[in-house]
């Protein structure tokens, strides 16, 4: 009886979860494992348009005689790269209605046209004209002839499913000069990034777990920028940081802080002179990172507070009695409390952070060193058109984020064993 | 007391008084009036002896008397040395070091001679500072959104930084961005699609995780652990690396240019986080209640329905907010799925008012006011809800 149960039980349950695990391994998985595929071949955006034959269907009075007609089919091959094998012509005509003449290719037979096409190169493109006319002598209405359409059918190789396979993607990625510039500004960007939303997520934490008027509508605000979207918030910034017409800049001027406008998102590099030393910093990255953190720290805020408020007050008060100053509270008791939240909240925000597109998309684009990883998937796959170099990118991600997610289960798992 | 105490309360107080003098003249500044000085020395010194005095007087005058002298004093010294400004400026002035000599009216001697004290002072200002800083650093990209919007590009190349709303040119002329937005460039069209693509992906979501997160939470079988870890592992992997593919697949389907594929990816990439956030929502609820269902003869999908759904009400309500806050948000997929302007959802069309011919930026404004508004008036009605679904799915981001 309750191995009967056990097994309806795990039916049901299979049977709850099938559409979710599939939808996923479709949509999420698949999709994964076909990066690999795609990485190795040679495939570029024009090859994704499937080869098709296409006809275009002309009908044309012949002089004088409304009992003939001239049809004339437009073909073409759609694709620009791909040849089509084997293709095929079929058209329905009206009743009494017969070709004058006919070509070795084609057939007439119970109002059907049929034709084979043979094969069509790349690009291909071909006329063919037929003249009909009415066997009884009748009007031919060129409305009912061009209310049929043409249907044709070819063979032709798909290119993703070809089994013809090439290392160049991965050789070009990392032969490319920039790879490593490309690596450093990733790593530059998720670092500060992340160090950054964490440090001032620590800040307003404090705050906001103190005791002060508003202090609900205070939190509200403090998410305000992680809610909202990433294009409205990208576009206003990059309004107000305009070099000739944007707000940051012209306020800068009007207080005589600055004697010229400093272009904030389009400089590479801005040198600073830091006693007595020239320093060179990465300008647009730097802003980029600070849009980034200026998005993300209202998440470490989050996280935080919550592990703040479970602190125990005890703790505090036995500090107070023992004549601790807030120093030595915030360094001996609160961080020692959020300490765990604060690494798996630096391992999550630094995976995520690694794979952010959209914030420098909308911002630079990827211009004046800000190109990243996940944009430059971007910019080989469709700027530039090469869908297996764009796979082959994603998989260098793939890979890193593999081992950023070991260290960050290990890390998960250490705690639990902790707890 | 210390002398050292004495002179970090006047320096540090001083101090913030001045920042929030900063924040009100650059606030000022952008209402189109010329104001090119912030006066620092003169400000910061005045402050420090405003500070001192009030440390001399203490508790010997009634408090309320005490600040309002104080503020009345700062506020007529700065009217002095920044001549010809409107009335309203210098009230403001007075309301903020109203607000100011309120905070520190209650440091005297007595208080910095206590152990720690300049420490704590330290901290109190730092969380004074912290608050109103935070607030306009925050705030201020929202407003400069929202007041670009009443502006004209005219106006704007006149005076940059002059972004006074005029309400003598009537509703209709100050709303003009917005009506153009609706009427010109179609954004009534996109906020439909928007609208549409994210209830479609919050429901279908729905329905898709809730069965399954009952299974993970309450049913035994084979693969049930597996499943669990691989839920949260799958959620990690970013939209970047399945665009590519997707972007294929979609294209030889015919799958792109439609709100149903957009609705698939959607649904599939915020399933994982559902069914996580669910399931640990569904383990809380006591067993006890559906071997009662069970007893009552319901089979699997009446315990659901009528138990599991009604207690889990809340959890329920916070995946549904945080699933409508992604799709709606949501750019990448929309960028690269969508190139007819007849499916863009409001996100890609801001995109691509962007990216076309110049458009005025007040268009532009108002568009991204459009799409920010909903989202932002979501978020604070229930912001309970919203909150604990951040939380618990603050994994992704």
């Amino acid at each position: 009886m309750s191995s009967k149960l056990a097994k309806i039980e795990k039916r049901t349950a299979y049977l709850l979860i099938l559409p979710s695990v599939l939808l996923v391994f479709s949509i999420i998985l698949f999709p994964i494992f076909s990066n690999i595929w795609i990485s190795f071949k040679n495939v570029e955006l024009k090859d994704l348009r499937i080869p098709e034959p296409r006809a275009k269907k002309l009908v044309k009075s012949i002089n004088d005689n409304p009992n003939q007609i001239k049809v004339i089919y437009k073909l073409r091959n759609s694709s620009l790269t791909q040849e089509i094998t084997n293709v095929k012509f079929k058209d329905k005509y009206p009743d009494d209605i017969e070709p004058i003449s006919l070509n070795n290719k084609c057939q007439f037979k119970s109002n059907l046209l049929k034709c084979e096409l043979g094969n069509w190169p790349k690009k291909y493109r071909e006329n063919l004209e037929i003249v009909f006319q009415n066997i009884n002598n009748k009007e031919i209405s060129k409305k009912e002839l061009k209310s049929y359409k043409p249907k044709l059918s070819g063979k032709s190789q798909n290119i993703l499913l070809t089994y013809e396979f090439t290392l160049n993607n991965f050789k070009k990625v990392i032969k490319d000069k920039a790879f490593i510039d490309l690596l450093s500004t990733t790593f530059y960007y998720t670092f500060f990034g992340t160090i950054g939303a964490i440090v001032f997520g620590i800040l307003a934490a404090q705050m906001v777990n103190q005791k002060f008027f508003g202090r609900t509508f205070m939190r509200s605000v403090l998410l305000f920028p992680y809610v909202a979207p990433v294009v409205a918030l990208a576009y206003t910034w990059e309004l107000l940081l305009d070099p000739t017409s944007g707000t940051l800049n012209n306020l800068l001027i009007n207080y005589q802080i600055i004697d010229g406008p400093i272009n904030l998102l389009g400089q590479k590099y801005v040198t600073l002179n830091i006693l007595g030393f020239d320093f060179k910093l990465r300008l647009a990255l730097t802003t980029v990172i600070i849009f980034e953190i200026w998005r993300y720290f209202p998440l470490a805020f989050l996280f935080i507070l919550a592990r703040l408020q479970a602190v125990p007050k005890e703790l505090y008060e036995a500090a107070d009695v023992d004549g601790a100053n807030p120093i030595q509270k915030f360094l001996n008791i609160t961080l020692p409390q959020i300490l765990a939240v604060i690494s798996i909240l630096f391992m999550i925000r630094f995976i995520w952070n690694f794979n952010k597109f959209e914030d420098i998309f909308l911002l630079t684009g990827g211009a004046s060193g800000t190109r990243t990883l996940p944009i430059n998937v971007y910019q080989q796959g469709f700027s530039i058109g090469d869908i297996g170099m764009g796979s082959a990118v994603s998989i260098v991600i793939v890979v890193f984020l593999l081992i950023f997610m070991f260290i960050y289960f290990k890390l998960l798992g250490k705690r639990a064993d902790e707890n | 007391m210390k002398i050292k105490n004495i002179f970090t309360y006047c320096f540090i107080s001083s101090l913030f008084l001045f920042s929030l003098i900063c924040i009100w003249k650059i606030l000022v500044t952008l209402q189109g009036i010329e104001l090119t000085n912030f006066n620092f020395n003169k400000l910061f010194i005045f402050g420090i002896i405003l500070c001192a005095i009030n440390l001399l007087i203490g508790k010997k005058l009634n408090l309320n008397i005490k600040i309002i002298l104080l503020a009345l004093l700062f506020s007529i010294f700065d009217y002095f040395i920044s001549k010809n400004l409107p009335i309203w400026y210098s009230f403001g002035i007075f309301l903020i070091s109203l607000f100011f000599f309120n905070n520190i009216k209650d440091y005297d001697k007595n208080f910095l001679s206590k152990n720690h004290s300049s420490q704590k002072l330290f901290f109190n200002f730092l969380t004074l500072f912290g608050i109103t800083l935070f607030s306009f650093v925050i705030l201020f990209p929202f407003y400069m959104m929202l007041v670009t919007s009443f502006k004209t590009q005219a106006l704007l190349l006149l005076n940059p930084l002059d972004f006074s709303i005029n309400f003598a040119q009537g509703l209709p002329e100050l709303f003009k961005s917005y009506f153009i937005v609706f009427k010109d460039y179609n954004f009534g069209r996109y906020m439909l699609t928007s609208t549409i693509v994210s209830l479609g992906t919050v429901i279908i979501t729905l329905i898709f995780a809730i069965p399954a997160a009952y299974a993970v939470a309450r049913l035994n079988f084979f693969g049930k652990n597996f499943l669990s870890t691989s839920i949260l592992i799958i959620y990690l992997f970013p939209a970047i690396v399945l665009v590519i593919p997707l972007y294929t697949i979609f294209s030889q389907l015919g799958l792109r240019n439609s709100i149903e594929g957009l609705l698939i990816v959607y649904t599939a990439t915020t399933l994982p986080v559902a069914i996580y956030m669910l399931q640990g929502y569904f383990k809380s609820i006591p067993k006890e209640l559906e071997e009662a269902g069970i007893i009552d003869g319901q089979n699997w999908l009446g315990i659901i329905f009528k138990i599991i759904l009604p207690l889990s009400l809340p959890a329920i309500s916070s995946v549904a907010l945080y699933v409508f806050m992604i799709a709606w948000n949501e750019f990448l997929f929309s960028l690269m799925f969508l190139d007819r302007p007849n499916t863009f959802t409001l996100s890609r069309a801001i995109q691509f008012l962007n990216v076309g011919a110049e458009t005025p930026r007040q268009y532009l404004m108002a568009g991204s006011v459009v799409v920010t508004l909903p989202i932002l008036i979501i978020f604070v009605y229930f912001e309970k809800y919203l909150v604990s679904g951040l939380t618990a799915g603050s994994v992704k981001g």
